[in-house]
């Protein structure tokens, strides 16, 4: 995996409270069979006004001007400034990729929803949560300073502003440490093989009918 | 020292390992596969030269994907066909049991997992998909996970995870007529929020739950994810038990009594300590219908659609928008262009029946577009049709499909149209869920049978005092 220590972005407000793993990346481009290639459909049915298919060309599609990530300002983003619960229902890790595959390495809500936040951290993005007073803060000056970019540092855990305000964020050890290290999960899991064929052993005397073959 | 809670004791009981940094290697007994979250864990396989740990602790099932008619003239969209061919590929080349959509046996992936005996009380589950909480009914730990996860546990048997915290909800007291496990857990969606188990284990209890039978069990169970939680699980009964018994993979004669003794202890302790309990009286709930674009959107049948407050107007006013519905409506006005009968949240023999069982000798409404009958696996169809429940489907105006995810989230030819309102018994009124631009109302099955009758929402008791 990809590591992650610091990111420069510009800010991109989406002011949505619950915003679905549907909505981030819709199911018609679930059918994919690759881990790539979803950026053009990130929040598709907020971006475009028609209806995307899989594997389309997206550069003549109509897009909804309304959204945010259509308005000139935040063409560039690469940090999502975001409400509460973000990336709740689906477990699709489709939604990171898409994030991913657009650009952005950075999301700032103050909460997410399990799955997706287990999943970022699987595709080196980092959910940052803050909490409800400073989202509102960096919401007004996100909307009042165009091109407005934050720097995130993830071994000091703060983000600090073009005027140099900084913001310290909390996040689990564990995960941080994944992230700056860019572990490959797997092959960390496969050293402790031993000890796992050893709790199998035990697992499978005590309860043998979990191990019938199918 | 203070009991443990039913998750404790699952979470205990598959800890292989803790690190310093807090996190545990927990062993997965069964992983559930499906075609959508999975072909990109097994292509991390092939390029790191892994294998599959143990291929018997994994089971395969095209759901997503499938069509629900003419099935016999193969998928039409070479997009969803090509993914569905890939599973059956991967289960080949990784030696991992499918059951393909030809076979009998096929079925929405939560449905054909209880109903297979594949998972069983005890047990840890996980699959790629976020429903696996429905597992949970069973006494098992099971929860959705994202692909890079399927992978790590087809490679290591194994997950890293951080334990959850405890919230118990119980419930109590009397279910009024009418009113479905569907029903209890809207309500408890209504009362917590979607993110209102965000961080915990729901555990499920109380003597109204008790009364369920095993699959309202999986209704509720089903659903704690739209409350935030990944997991919802309830303790080891002789319900369910008698549900377990005989299944093809359930353990065997010789087996059960052994298997019956461990799973007795699967129940939380008396004093085990919750870092959240809920008390809900059963006698409160009315049949539920949402309105709105999340799950906790919801009210009663006799009730209106809210007006929004300061601190909500905005994500109001844009469910609202989007679903065209103004505030201050009543739901029975709420007039229907489609139904949908499915789901694995509601397409087991009991929600066929229960359907059926309103529709007995009635006519859907003229302005109904299309109702839908997507039955939950192979067998339910079977069981469904020995009965004649398709007869009274099909004598009222309904289809009588082939099992699958249908138009739950419409990834196959079963889907909305912008515009098209629909009263669903699934488990998402998410924007576009059910297709670009499509409407949908969460409900239990009695009132998508009712409703398909009136074209609009209604009183369901009336059709059960007859």
């Amino acid at each position: 995996m990809d590591r992650f220590k610091t990111f420069t972005g510009v800010v991109a407000p989406l002011n949505r409270y619950n915003v679905d793993t549907d909505a981030i990346i819709p199911k018609q481009f679930l059918k994919s069979i690759h881990r790539s290639g979803f950026g053009d459909n990130l929040f598709d049915e907020w971006r475009y006004l028609d209806h995307g298919e899989p594997g389309q060309d997206c550069s003549d599609r109509p897009l909804n001007l309304d959204f945010v990530l259509n308005q000139k300002r935040y063409m560039n983003a690469g940090i999502l400034l975001t409400r509460s619960n973000f990336g709740c229902g689906s477990s699709r890790e489709h939604a990171p990729w898409a994030l991913d595959n657009y650009g952005f390495r950075v999301i700032i809500a103050e909460s997410y929803a399990d799955i997706f936040y287990n999943n970022c951290f699987k595709n080196a993005i980092l959910p940052i949560c803050l909490t409800e007073g400073i989202i509102n803060s960096l919401f007004e000056l996100t909307l009042a300073k165009p091109g407005y970019t934050l720097t995130v540092d993830l071994e000091a855990q703060i983000i600090t502003d073009p005027l140099d305000t900084k913001i310290y964020f909390e996040i689990e050890k564990f995960r941080k440490d994944a992230l700056l290290e860019g572990l490959d999960e797997i092959g960390q899991t496969l050293t402790h093989t031993d000890i796992i064929k050893n709790f199998e052993k035990k697992h499978r005397n005590e309860n043998p009918w979990l191990f019938r073959s199918l | 020292m203070a009991g443990k809670t039913l998750y404790d004791k699952l979470w205990d009981s598959h800890l292989v390992r803790e690190d310093t940094s807090g996190t545990s290697l927990i062993y997965i007994d069964r992983q559930l596969i499906h075609e959508v979250t999975s072909p990109q864990a097994f292509e991390g396989l092939r390029l790191a030269g892994r294998k599959s740990w143990r291929q018997s602790a994994n089971v395969a099932v095209p759901d997503h994907n499938v069509p629900t008619k003419d099935r016999h003239k193969g998928i039409t969209d070479p997009i969803s066909k090509l993914q569905v061919e890939t599973l059956s590929t991967n289960c080949a080349d990784f030696g991992i049991k499918e059951f393909s959509m030809s076979d009998p046996n096929q079925g929405i992936v939560h449905v054909i997992g209880p109903e297979q005996g594949l998972t069983l009380p005890g047990m840890t589950i996980v699959c790629g998909d976020s429903h696996t909480s429905t597992h949970g009914a069973l006494g098992a730990l099971a929860f959705g996970i994202g692909t890079s996860e399927v992978e790590h546990v087809l490679a290591t048997q194994c997950l890293i995870q951080k334990k959850s915290k405890n919230m118990l909800i119980s419930v109590n007291g009397k279910l009024n007529i009418g009113v479905t496990a569907k029903d209890i857990i809207l309500y408890i969606i209504g009362q917590i929020g979607t993110a209102g188990g965000t961080g915990f284990s729901i555990e499920f209890s109380g003597e109204t739950i008790r009364n369920l039978s095993m699959e309202s069990r999986m209704t509720i169970c089903n659903m704690a994810i739209e409350a935030g939680a990944r997991s919802g699980m309830i303790a080891v009964d002789q319900v369910t038990l008698d549900y377990i018994k005989g299944r093809p993979f359930s353990p065997s004669e010789n087996e059960w009594e052994k298997a019956v003794s461990s799973w007795q202890n699967l129940k939380s302790d008396s004093d085990a300590k919750f870092d959240k309990v809920i008390q809900i009286d059963a006698s409160s709930i009315n049949s539920m219908v949402t309105w709105g674009t999340s799950p906790e959107m919801v009210t009663e049948v006799n009730g209106t659609i809210p007006f929004p407050d300061n601190r909500n107007s905005s994500t109001i006013d844009a469910a609202l928008d989007y679903m065209g519905l103004t505030s201050g409506t009543a739901i029975k006005d709420i007039q229907l262009d489609k139904i949908f009968i499915g789901s694995c949240t509601n397409s087991r023999i009991e929600d066929l029946r229960l359907a059926a069982n309103i529709l007995k000798g009635q006519q859907i409404a003229d302005s109904i577009k299309l109702a839908l009958v997507v039955p939950g696996s192979g067998p339910v169809k079977k069981q469904a049709e020995a009965e004649g429940l398709d007869k009274i489907f099909i004598d009222s105006g309904f289809e009588w499909r082939e099992p699958g995810c249908s138009m739950c989230l419409a990834m196959n030819a079963d889907y909305l149209e912008p515009g098209e309102r629909c009263a669903s018994t699934s488990n998402r009124n998410f924007e576009g869920r059910q297709g670009q631009g499509g409407r949908t109302h969460l409900v239990s099955p009695i009132m998508a049978a009712a409703a398909a009758i009136e074209g609009h929402f209604t009183n369901v008791s009336k059709y059960l005092d007859n």
